[in-house]
């Protein structure tokens, strides 16, 4: 048996959505801006896409969806146009965002730190979040734009974005929510929450890789990141992405129906696997459930190295995922981990297990048993475990010479 | 960055089965006990390195026969990953049967030679050389133990990089020999920072006493001190070519306040010093005349030859006078 539960990294593309995304290869494949038969044989198809996104995030008609090509572009777009419109163009200096943001924020605030605007960093509490208030005593009259994701990929934690919504709305501040981590897991209503631009990526949902969308509130102005032809009302150039746009259509469409019902069913497997894990001594698992996306767990193993870990895991064809120092290739450590701010070792300690609809009983029972033994092998390894201890003058307490952070 | 660093890599594809096998099947992970070692007359060490906290963490075990200083058993126990684990196991296989005295000499890169497949071909990823440094500082340290002084006394040199094992003194003699400029030069001809590299600067995968930037800076530093001392000693020497351009507009300036400038005072003159650029033939003095000297038709004719004969005689016969 093998076992994919790294759904927060990327899904499987459900057959369904491959089936809608056919005929757009060989069959539809005109330009849709073509005034010709074969490029507007793509617009229904494209339409009932748009409908299917408008209607999974309950946008308004009066709203904006643009169609990208991942949200990595999306974010990018929402805070070097905000730069450009209100910064640069405007009189506002300062943007407010969380640590524990994915990559395409954080390294784009830090892009345009070095171009003079100042960012600042929320901190989060113990359960990964970041809590309303604080955004709120953050924003000063200076600030052009708060951006706080929806739902962390790391430990599945949703933010408070309906109160962090109010408040940015009664500041006057825009706010953008990467929403990557919610759209599809959990319900995302535009109508009762409040946020001005969102990013949506496909291949969390089980839609393909390569396609995304932002979501602007009221059609509000944002200087285009893609200069070109006047695709997408002139929003974001590039030719239509059709068969993906389709396909990511179908893909939060089959998400988003009857979400609840699924949400009960992925949140069943993944209580009884969280349950069956914390069985193990010296375990936890960060966040409480009520507040987690219902696919996600963040496990620290005490005396288990993160990679290690999912080395084992994968001789048992488990697939997870770790953000700890060993195991991302540039030898960070995990900065979501060591935000939360709990002991250094949780940071490399820390397993990912994150599961989807597609996941069946059977692969729970299978990762619970194989998960056991592989805890069990590398406790016995494990220097945390030994029995003797070090020759007088021999001890190691804390981090002496490798200081990874 | 080209080509083959389009897809990142695939660590783990990386490994040599060598690697791969002791992750999987170490054969020395285990403990030894004080009783079971004092039963057989021998001595246990026990040796930390690292800390959870770190990330990776070694706890070595050396039986020693007393008799004769040999490790007659050893075993590790390890918090780290796969690459640890394995580095971990082949240090004690490299240790048992060694005298203390020979364990020290073990390094990791030893201990990384000794996971490979074939003697070519790396056994981990450059990411993952670092993994193999522990079991090097755990030896220094359980020989430390064992006689009972510093771990820092079986280092003879300061190691820069410690996954390449690259000496400070070593670095600042290549830097110096190849006149380096950057690091990438640096890892091109030592291999040093082509690793895990926390040595390049601050901010990497562990804080470190030494960073290739700074021994870069330092060492150009130098240079140009060594550079300036030698140009100080040719002025002293009166080796006009090798001295610095100030120097030699203060030697021109001497000779010419010695044997010339009375000569064109008196006639009204006075002339100054502009400039001096040195050529692979000739040193060209740029002067430019003052008050009565400006437009005198000896100026470019006697006059001229005059200055310039004096300045070849007393410094340089590559010299040129050249008035503006």
């Amino acid at each position: 048996m093998q076992v994919y539960l790294d759904n927060n990294a990327t899904t499987m593309v459900d057959p369904q959505v491959v089936e809608v995304m056919q005929p757009f290869f060989s069959e539809i494949y005109g330009n849709p801006n073509s005034l010709h038969k074969f490029g507007t044989a793509s617009h229904p198809a494209l339409k009932n896409a748009i409908n299917q996104v408008y209607n999974a995030i309950n946008a308004s008609d009066e709203d904006d969806i643009v169609f990208t090509s991942c949200a990595t572009e999306s974010n990018n777009w929402v805070l070097k146009s905000v730069w450009i419109d209100k910064i640069l163009h405007g009189d506002k200096n300062h943007i407010v965002t969380t640590e524990v943001e994915h990559p395409s924020v954080l390294s784009t605030c830090r892009f345009l730190e070095e171009q003079g605007v100042k960012v600042t960093y929320l901190p989060v509490n113990e359960e990964g979040i970041v809590e309303a208030h604080t955004v709120k005593s953050f924003i000063t009259e200076k600030t052009a734009l708060v951006s706080i994701m929806w739902a962390s990929n790391e430990t599945g934690m949703i933010f408070p974005i309906k109160e962090i919504g109010e408040i940015c709305k009664e500041k006057g501040v825009l706010f953008h929510s990467d929403g990557v981590q919610a759209v599809g897991k959990i319900p995302v209503n535009l109508q009762e929450v409040h946020v001005d631009f969102m990013s949506m990526s496909a291949h969390k949902f089980h839609g393909p890789k390569g396609v995304g969308a932002l979501y602007i509130k009221n059609s509000q102005p944002l200087t285009p990141l893609l200069n070109g032809g006047e695709h997408m009302g002139g929003r974001r150039s590039g030719t239509l992405n059709v068969p993906y746009i389709v396909g990511m259509g179908k893909a939060i469409e089959l998400a988003t129906i009857n979400i609840e019902e699924k949400m009960s069913s992925i949140r069943a497997k993944r209580d009884r696997l969280e349950d069956a894990l914390l069985e193990l001594s010296d375990t936890f698992v960060v966040g409480e459930r009520e507040h987690r996306t219902p696919n996600t767990i963040l496990i620290s193993i005490r005396g288990v190295e993160g990679e290690g870990m999912l080395w084992d895991l994968n001789n048992g064809q488990i697939g997870a995922s770790t953000g700890s120092a060993c195991a991302s290739e540039d030898l960070e450590a995990n900065t979501v981990m060591l935000a939360i701010g709990a002991d250094n070792e949780l940071a490399h300690t820390g397993i990912r297990l994150s599961l989807s609809r597609f996941t069946t009983d059977a692969e729970v029972d299978y990762t619970i048993s194989h998960f056991k033994g592989a805890v069990a092998r590398l406790r016995n390894i494990s220097s945390s475990f030994a029995k003797q201890k070090p020759t007088k003058g021999g001890e190691v307490q804390e981090c002496e010479l490798h200081h990874h952070h | 960055m080209a080509k083959a660093d389009m897809l990142g890599a695939s660590l783990w594809d990386a490994y040599s089965n060598k690697v791969t096998t002791l992750m999987n099947n170490p054969q020395h992970q285990g403990e030894i006990f004080e009783a079971e070692a004092e039963a057989r007359g021998n001595k246990l060490i026990v040796a930390d390195f690292g800390a959870e906290s770190c990330g990776d963490a070694v706890r070595l075990y050396w039986e020693i026969d007393p008799s004769n200083d040999k490790i007659v058993n050893s075993k590790f126990k390890s918090f780290g990953c796969g690459t640890a684990i394995a580095s971990s196991d082949v240090m004690t296989e490299l240790c048992i049967g060694k005298t203390v005295d020979e364990a020290v000499k073990i390094t990791n890169i030893d201990v990384e030679m000794a996971l490979r497949d074939t003697p070519d071909v790396p056994a981990v990823p450059p990411q993952k050389m670092h993994c193999s440094v522990m079991a090097y500082d755990v030896i220094k340290k359980a020989a430390g133990l064992y006689k009972g002084v510093d771990a820092s006394t079986f280092e003879t040199e300061i190691i820069v990089c410690e996954c390449a094992r690259v000496s400070l003194g070593t670095l600042q003699e290549v830097i110096k020999l190849n006149d380096l400029k950057t690091v990438e030069q640096i890892t091109d001809y030592t291999k040093a920072g082509g690793f895990c590299k926390s040595c390049i600067k601050p901010g990497g995968h562990e804080a470190r006493e030494w960073y290739l930037v700074d021994i870069l800076a330092n060492t150009h530093k130098e240079m140009d001190e060594e550079k300036m001392k030698a140009a100080a000693d040719a002025g002293a020497a009166g080796n006009f070519e090798a001295m610095t351009l100030v120097q030699q507009i203060k030697a021109v300036d001497a000779v010419v306040d010695e044997n010339v400038r009375q000569f064109l005072i008196m006639d009204g003159g006075n002339m100054e010093v502009i400039d001096i650029k040195k050529g692979d033939d000739y040193i060209d003095i740029y002067i430019r005349y003052l008050g009565a000297c400006n437009g005198c038709a000896s100026s470019s004719t006697g006059t001229l030859y005059a200055i310039e004969a004096t300045l070849k005689e007393k410094l340089s016969s590559k010299i040129r006078v050249l008035p503006i």
